[in-house]
């Protein structure tokens, strides 16, 4: 059975993530979207992974969210405000996640996971360090120089040529 | 341990369905960077449940993989609407059309 807790995070969860899609304002829609991240790091907290919780906390909820927020910012007032979007295409998308959801939970409810629970301890998070360090070394190398491409990459597409920087020269 | 794993597992069936939602409906390019968002962090979820439940260090080495990536595709994504904005003043995707090549 679910607790009280898992039933309030999850409220917070869906709930923001709705209204991160439906709100009229970009501004308070990626406030929404960090109210969804924050809920994600409290089911981390739930299934006793404090780590990953704290590193959801630190990426997710520190960085991107802030990134977003400021991107928001810099696009014009009224498209931050204007909602187009096509009645049909509403109904069909609401249509579409139902049918998603219902189908896939189905599923997942005849499956033989419904029955899984542990009584084993949680895995420290020594063992993640162990396991970056030693078995998964070829996928941190290559994860640092992705970042490092991405970094270089959002970059030189934001550059702006056409704006001259004024130097003195004096 | 009072929670079960399918109680994390309907979670994320219902964080996917409204990530495909948003991606299928909305027309506003930092929208659906939302909804793109969201489908992660389903995933994530997944991810860490599976790796509780059985128990193996495996899922949350996963998700702290997949959480470095989101953050890189993050930036990317959000200076590719930036680009297409400063060309269009718009970030209606429908507007975006002649990107396609």
């Amino acid at each position: 059975m679910a607790e009280a807790v898992f039933l309030a995070l999850s409220v917070i969860t869906i709930g923001s993530a709705i209204a991160a899609l439906e709100l009229r304002s970009l501004i308070y829609g990626s406030i929404a979207l960090m109210g969804t991240l924050g809920g994600i790091a409290g089911f981390f907290l739930l299934l006793d992974s404090p780590f990953v919780a704290m590193f959801q906390l630190a990426v997710y909820v520190g960085s991107i969210a802030v990134l977003i927020l400021f991107t928001v910012m810099l696009v014009k007032r009224e498209l931050i405000f204007k909602k187009v979007e096509d009645k049909r295409r509403k109904f069909v998308g609401i249509a579409l996640m139902l049918v998603f959801m219902v189908a896939l939970g189905s599923v997942i409810m005849d499956s033989g996971i419904k029955t899984i629970t542990t009584d084993k301890p949680a895995v420290d998070f020594r063992n993640i360090g162990a396991d970056f360090l030693t078995y998964y070394w070829p996928a941190l190398i290559l994860m640092a120089l992705i970042l490092t491409g991405s970094i270089t990459g959002a970059l030189v597409l934001a550059r702006r040529e056409d704006v001259e920087n004024e130097q003195r020269t004096d | 341990m009072n929670n079960e794993l399918i109680d994390f597992v309907l979670v994320s069936v219902a964080l996917l369905g409204i990530g495909i939602y948003g991606l299928s409906v909305k027309r506003n390019a930092i929208r659906m960077l939302f909804a793109i968002e969201i489908i992660i962090n389903a995933a994530n979820l997944n991810l860490v449940a599976f790796g509780r439940f059985l128990p193996h260090s495996g899922g949350q080495t996963l998700a702290l993989f997949s959480i470095a990536i989101a953050a890189a595709e993050v930036g990317v994504g959000l200076s590719l609407i930036i680009v297409a904005y400063r060309m269009y003043q718009n970030i209606d995707i429908a507007d975006f059309r002649s990107l396609k090549g």
